[in-house]
């Protein structure tokens, strides 16, 4: 009965307004009206009260609007026999209650700052296991997996299973669908979280297991986290409530389960997530509201047996997700790509800088091979003494009719993703720094070395079907084994990066497009040239060709670059034409090699964004990662804000991390010579290519005049470094009208 | 002797007569309704006569019934029916040689022109009211609704921002309402170019209009053209007549109809749903009874106001009574319902029952559909039956003349509601009031079922069309018009909203229709889990909402069509009106009015179902042209079916036909989407 429904949620929103009512009001006799208020390292302010409503919330002051909108909502209570209509009230309640909800957070972070650990990671020793609201750094990095689809949505879970066995059920069984899970509330001071802790699962964001907070009010956070999304990748803009939550609905796919008895709190909240589009399922016998409509499918699912949950679940939203069958001892999926293998939990490892690691792939005759055949060629991990180390040599051969030596790297880099969603293996590093670490918990399970051949074997079919025949597998254990495939290895890489070194865009006719985060950004899209890899440090030229040969009506289609209009500025006749089309008209034509005049369009999922700098007469730009402000007065996710969503913005240009050091970075605008400012982290990360560059450029010290943090943000205060230095950009012509 | 034997003959003969004449009708085979039939036994004893009584004592003309009777010019009236033997050509033909393809057109021209002035008489009164409020010439009446207003606004090709040093901002209310005013008023005689409302109709819809070239140019003139085309030898090709009933036709419901509707929303505020009640056991004995009948609710607001203050109160009070109970007849009752909740004592058949019951202290009428024996039956109880306005008065001298104005509006309503109070003590023979009346829940219109449909965030007719498309609904309704007394009363209009919300279609209702409902109890949402499909049931239990939607008077026909242009854009259901699984019916129509209704329906892609007869039986090429060739032309045509069950099923089938075109058929499948599907998403 739908009206019970209205009934609960309705006297649930009421409720949690006036409580939050209440709590403001002693906030406003205990603070001044001014004092600032909000999220951790956010651009989006209070995000669901800033998208849905546009109000921007600063200061305590600055509640109060939000605050009367949301007591302005809630409707008349729903009378026993014939009763109005409800199902409007119904949502407007549940939107009140969620927009009191996130005032109520906001108020705990400032009255008890402490509460939640700003982290990616709990701290369990310190009992600190309430991570809040996602800062926009996590949830930048984060959205890009469910924009590039590595993560199909997220499953919001409320209270607290019957056990810790069933927590951990259910958990396991949406990381295995590679789903993110959100978790919020207590049921009689329960949560999930401290069950799946008992249980020994390893939660935080690394595991994609995320515990908000105690209270049904944190799970506010998911919403923020979601809207954010919209605004950041779709572009929808701040107050468009309309396109914001339809958004959401058609292509954020997010669900509510509820474990526990639902009171009227919890009501209020389910339906304010069916303005999301967002339905919930619940392990309890509450009154199911079973038509579409507002969400794909159905609204409300009751007396959902556990075992059930997530394949309900998933069907109730209306997604696909694959699980991944493999047959290893061991849970498989991405959700398990970020899980540590920690000092305590090690059973043992290679590589590291103990010993040798390599991986290698390599094209084999359709004859020379056996598909699926993996061979161990020495001790095994049963033969290894726990807390050991021994060396690896992991060496893929491929054959295929449509395979070519080409893909070899492309294939390559998947194997540390793939050994990284063993459940209880680490990968890290790559060809021949590899590090392996094993879990007692995945030996436990009787994990061998041969099932990193298994796993290669089955993903590179599953993934590169279109471009392979045939995948054998050998694990090299023994030192002379290793030691001589790594000495094969290092020409190899040699001879490829040459050969990617010396690609050029003069040379190739083909550029691909790239329209893989359309999904998420359905106006952007990139053009990806050999010296130009794409905006989101995922795709490369060479990917793209890839992606093509496997999915020819894909994301990545060839592009004709045509004649070149403008050779400095790297204008093609071609990109225009496909561009224009692919935009819809809103793009009639951009620049490859320039932020200054037609930059290329920007998705919200870059990986740096650059931005002139005119008094210092460079650029700068800014990865992701970090969180501080920056010489153009805007941190990177207002500058993402700001620009993301498929818009060209002249002055501002998104990038790749490795597109830095390219040779026609910003050629048009001078090339790297411009750069004046980047983040400490970045410049490390890239150092050894930044360095060679220079020299390259005749400039020996070059990365010793890129000015970062620790010399100032503002253009202010680097200007003095940049001209002891002698920047070559300050004798530039003019980077703007010049 | 045979003198005698004469005489006794002719006694006879005349005793014979009048016992014919005092027929009386069976009070259960009159209506369905048991207040009604206990009120026509109550008229029965009291030996007054009621229009079920004089159904029985006379009967149609089988002639006019056919629509062949032409009174156009005094050679005739030449009258053509249709011969019993259909074999052979058809060569009837009046003096002047008119066919009856053109009589019955000509015939049915002139219901639409009558119908369609109506309407638009209505409306010109409500814009003229608006016009006296924008230039503050009145004090009794505000924009109730600025927010309608703003909305309306860019119809009419009014700017509602203006620019200031460069940024946009708000424009002045006040002038937002004189350019409205002015612009409105305008559309009954511009001297160029076409109805401005015109437009608000699906692109495909306003494109196949301007192609057969009968966008209306304004709402005085094609009416004006019906009656010169079907004067003596004018128009004589029944498709060209119909052409102009097309233009004169959607001038009313795109123009007249429309226009009213918005401006009274605009003055009286956008209805809300709310819950009131029906039928006449809403009248109180304990307290003045006034009821309100007609069809404008410019006066029917203030009288509301008047009888709610305070002041009116304590004066009934000092006469007695313990306070006023306000019921509503018809459409005024229906304007009155939607927006105060007032409920309405009935239909259009009971009108002569609530002065029956003893207990009504004064019968406020203004234009339409108000029977001129209501002063003889007033006559026979101590009710002061009070027309107010200029063009409808009655010749007997117990009516009594308030003439309404505007200008002094809240004056003239005290007068009125004084008036009645004074006449509480002249009560006279014993008050007999039936016991029964309903609950319902009325007041909806297109916007608060747009916020129903998923609140302030998500409110969108989406939300119904996924339904229509998963097939828990199977289609839209709308039931509308009045009742006749040539059949027994609401029995159709209750078979067919029954058989339809019965086979999961949602039925939107206006005018009589919509009273009829709420007497049955069909406007509350209980009755879904009655009489609905399993779908629709479904469907009204998340909504909250009844099977039945109620959205107010006849002029507010134009409400459905603005909704079923909601649906269209909202998307998955075609690109026009004449796309979607709906279909239209007047169960027991019998006004001029419901023929323009019905043919403004057609004309905008909707199949529309008469009940009784329709006038065009008598010229079957004619009718073959406007029940099968019509739709070809505008995607709706006209039907005939007196059974309700068939009837319902008629539109039933129409619908099924739709959803097939529409390849919604079948059970909707669920989707699994997975990320590619999710890159093929057209951008938001």
């Amino acid at each position: 009965m739908s009206r019970l429904v209205a009934f609960a949620a309705i006297q649930g929103g009421y409720n949690i307004v006036s409580k939050v009512e209440g709590k403001y009001k002693k906030a406003l006799a205990t603070y001044n009206a001014d004092t600032k208020v909000g999220f951790p390292n956010t651009a989006y302010y209070l995000p669901v009260i800033y998208s849905l409503l546009g109000m921007k919330v600063e200061t305590l002051e600055d509640m109060k609007k939000p605050l009367d909108f949301a007591r302005g909502l809630l409707p008349p209570h729903v009378k026993g026999a014939h009763h109005l209509p409800y199902l409007g009230p119904l949502l407007d309640a549940g939107m009140a209650a969620l927009l009191a909800f996130e005032i109520e957070e906001a108020l705990r972070y400032l009255e008890q700052p402490d509460f939640y650990l700003h982290s990616e990671d709990i701290d369990e020793a310190s009992g600190k296991i309430w991570l809040g609201a996602a800062d926009d750094t996590v949830f930048r990095k984060r959205g890009v997996e469910f924009v590039d689809g590595s993560a199909p949505g997220f499953a919001a879970i409320v209270g607290a299973a019957p056990s810790p066995e069933i927590a951990k059920m259910i958990v396991e069984e949406y990381q295995k669908r590679s789903l993110y899970i959100f978790l919020a509330a207590n049921q009689n001071g329960t949560t999930v979280s401290q069950q799946l802790l008992e249980a020994g699962v390893q939660i935080g964001w690394n595991t994609r297991i995320v515990p908000f907070g105690p209270d049904i009010s944190s799970a506010i956070f998911a919403l923020g986290f979601a809207n954010r999304a919209a605004m950041a990748f779709g572009g929808i803009k701040p107050g468009d409530y309309k396109k914001m939550l339809l958004y959401n609905k058609n292509r954020i796919f997010a669900f509510v389960n509820a474990l526990g008895d639902v009171n009227a709190e919890w009501a209020a909240a389910a339906a304010g997530c069916v303005n999301w589009g967002f339905p919930t399922l619940a392990d309890t016998d509450i009154p199911e509201i079973l038509p579409t409509g507002i969400c794909t499918y159905e609204h409300v699912v009751a007396n959902v047996k556990h075992e059930d949950m997530v394949q309900k679940s998933v069907e109730v939203r209306g997604l696909k997700v694959t699980v991944s069958k493999i047959d290893i001892p061991c849970a498989f999926g991405p959700a398990y790509e970020g899980e540590r293998v920690r000092g305590a939990d090690l059973y043992c490892q290679c590589g590291g800088g103990k010993t040798q690691c390599t991986e290698l792939v390599k094209m084999a005759e359709m004859s020379e091979i056996e598909d699926g055949k993996v061979i161990v060629d020495g001790p095994d991990i049963k033969d290894v003494k726990p807390g050991g180390t021994f060396s690896l040599g992991i060496y893929v051969q491929v054959a295929g009719r449509e395979f070519q030596s080409d893909f070899e790297p492309i294939l390559e880099r998947q194997i540390h993703h793939l050994v990284n969603y063993i459940q209880g293996v680490m990968h890290i590093g790559q060809r021949d720094i590899s590090w392996v670490r094993i879990s007692k918990a995945a030996v436990e399970k009787g994990f061998s070395l041969k099932d990193i051949g298994v796993v290669l074997h089955a993903k590179y079919h599953q993934d590169f079907g279109k471009i392979l025949d045939k995948v054998q597998v050998t694990l090299f254990t023994k030192k002379e084994d290793v030691d001589k495939i790594t000495a094969r290895a290092r020409a190899e890489y040699k001879t490829r990066d040459e050969r990617v070194e010396k690609m050029t865009d003069e040379a190739e006719e083909i550029f691909y497009s790239c329209t893989l985060c359309q999904s998420f950004a359905p106006n952007h899209v990139c053009t990806v040239s050999p010296e130009r890899t794409g905006l989101c440090g995922a795709y490369n030229w060479m990917d793209c060709k890839a992606s093509y040969e496997i999915n020819p009506t894909g994301p990545n289609q060839p592009i004709e670059k045509g004649e070149c209009l403008d050779t400095v500025l790297g204008q093609f006749k071609g990109v225009n034409e496909f561009v224009k089309k692919a935009s819809r008209g809103a793009v009639e034509r951009y620049n490859l090699y320039s932020l200054v005049i037609d930059p290329m369009t920007t998705c919200g999922c870059c990986e740096c964004i650059a931005a002139t700098l005119p008094t210092c007469n460079g650029v700068m730009t800014v990865n992701r990662d970090y969180a501080g402000e920056t010489p153009c007065g805007m941190k990177f996710t207002t500058l993402a804000g700001v620009m993301g969503g498929g818009a060209s913005s002249p002055g501002f240009v998104g990038h790749s991390k490795y597109n830095i050091t390219q040779k026609k970075f910003i050629k048009g605008d001078g090339g790297l010579e411009r750069m004046v400012w980047m983040p400490k982290i970045l410049k490390e990360e890239i150092k050894d290519r930044l360095i060679a560059r220079g020299q390259e450029m005749g400039i020996s010290n070059f990365y010793d005049m890129i000015a970062d943090e620790t010399i100032g943000i503002t253009e202010e205060e680097i200007l003095p470094f940049l001209q002891e230095k002698g920047h070559p950009a300050l004798s530039l012509p003019p980077i703007i009208g010049g | 002797m045979a003198e005698e034997t004469k005489l006794k003959k002719v006694v006879e003969a005349k005793e014979a007569k009048a016992e014919k004449a005092a027929k009386l009708a069976d009070p259960v085979g009159a209506s369905i309704d048991i207040a009604t039939q206990e009120m026509i036994r109550r008229a029965q004893e009291l030996g007054v006569e009621t229009v079920f009584d004089r159904a029985e004592a006379m009967k149609p003309c089988n002639i006019g019934i056919q629509g062949t009777c032409c009174k156009n010019c005094a050679m005739g009236p030449c009258r053509l029916p249709l011969t019993k033997s259909a074999d052979g050509p058809d060569d009837r033909k009046g003096l002047c040689g008119a066919t009856a393809n053109t009589i019955a057109a000509r015939n049915f021209a002139r219901m639409v022109a009558a119908g369609a002035s109506a309407h638009s008489d209505h409306g010109r009164g409500v814009a003229e009211v608006f016009m006296s409020v924008a230039k503050k010439e009145t004090n009794d009446y505000k924009i109730k609704d600025p927010q309608k207003l703003i909305a309306i606004a860019p119809n009419f090709g009014v700017a509602t921002t203006v620019e200031v040093d460069g940024k946009t901002v708000d424009r002045d209310l006040d002038e937002i309402a004189l350019e409205v005013a002015e612009k409105a008023l305008n559309e009954w005689g511009k001297s160029s170019g076409n109805l401005e409302y015109l437009k608000r109709a699906p692109a495909p819809l306003y494109e196949r209009w301007k192609k057969l070239g009968v966008l209306p140019r304004n709402i005085d003139r094609e009416t004006v053209e019906i009656m010169h085309r079907t004067h003596m030898g004018v128009d004589q090709d029944y498709k060209n007549l119909v052409k102009q009933c097309t233009r004169c036709a959607l001038a009313d419901g795109w123009g007249g109809s429309m226009i009213a509707t918005d401006l009274q929303d605009v003055l009286f505020g956008t209805p809300y749903p709310l819950q009131s009640e029906a039928n006449l056991g809403i009248m109180k004995e304990d307290h003045v009874n006034i009821i309100i009948h007609g069809h404008e609710p410019i006066l029917s607001e203030m009288i509301v106001a008047s009888a709610q203050s305070k002041e009116m109160i304590d004066y009934a009070k000092t006469k007695g009574a313990k306070g006023i109970q306000l019921g509503g007849i018809c459409c005024t009752g229906n304007e009155i319902l939607q927006r105060h909740g007032v409920p309405p004592a009935g239909t259009y058949l009971q009108q002569e029952l609530a002065i029956i019951t003893g207990a009504c202290d004064a019968m406020v009428v203004d234009v339409q559909c108000i029977f001129q024996n209501l002063a003889n039956v007033a006559k026979c109880f101590h009710t002061k039956l009070i027309t107010t306005h200029p063009i409808a008065k009655m010749e007997q001298d117990n009516a009594i003349h308030i003439e309404f104005d505007e200008h002094h509006a809240m004056e003239d309503a005290k007068r009125i509601v004084t008036m009645a109070i004074d006449n509480f003590t002249n009560r006279r023979v014993e008050v007999m009031i039936p016991r029964h009346k309903a609950t319902q829940i009325a007041g909806f219109s297109v916007e608060s079922i747009k916020y129903h449909l998923g609140g302030t965030f998500r409110g969108d007719y989406y939300t119904l069309n996924d339904n229509i498309i998963n097939g828990r609904i199977r289609g839209i309704a709308g039931v509308v018009g009045c009742n006749n007394a040539r059949t027994r009363h609401n029995e159709a209009h209750i078979a067919i909203v029954k058989e339809l919300i019965k086979n999961d279609v949602i039925v939107l209702t206006t005018g009589c229709n919509g009273i009829a409902c709420a007497m049955e109890g069909l406007l509350t949402p209980e009755t879904a889990a009655v009489y609905c499909g399993p779908g629709l049931a479904e469907v009204c239990e998340t909504v909250g909402i009844p099977p039945v939607l109620h959205l107010g008077s006849c002029v507010d026909n134009s409400r459905i069509l603005l909704a079923a242009t909601e649906v269209v854009k909202a998307g998955g259901l075609g690109k026009d009106i004449c796309d979607l699984p709906a279909a239209g019916s007047a169960p027991e129509w019998m006004s001029e009015k419901a023929i323009s209704i019905g043919h403004y329906f057609v004309t905008s892609g909707v199949y529309t179902v008469f009940g009784l007869h329709l006038p065009m039986s008598g010229a079957p090429v004619f009718q073959n042209y406007m029940y099968n060739e019509l739709e070809k032309i505008y995607g709706g045509m006209w039907d005939c079916e007196a059974d309700p069950i068939k009837h319902a099923h008629k539109m039933i089938a129409h619908i099924d036909k739709k959803r097939k075109a529409l390849g919604i058929d079948k059970g909707r499948e669920r989707v699994l989407m997975d990320m590619a599907d999710r890159q093929k998403l057209e951008s938001a």
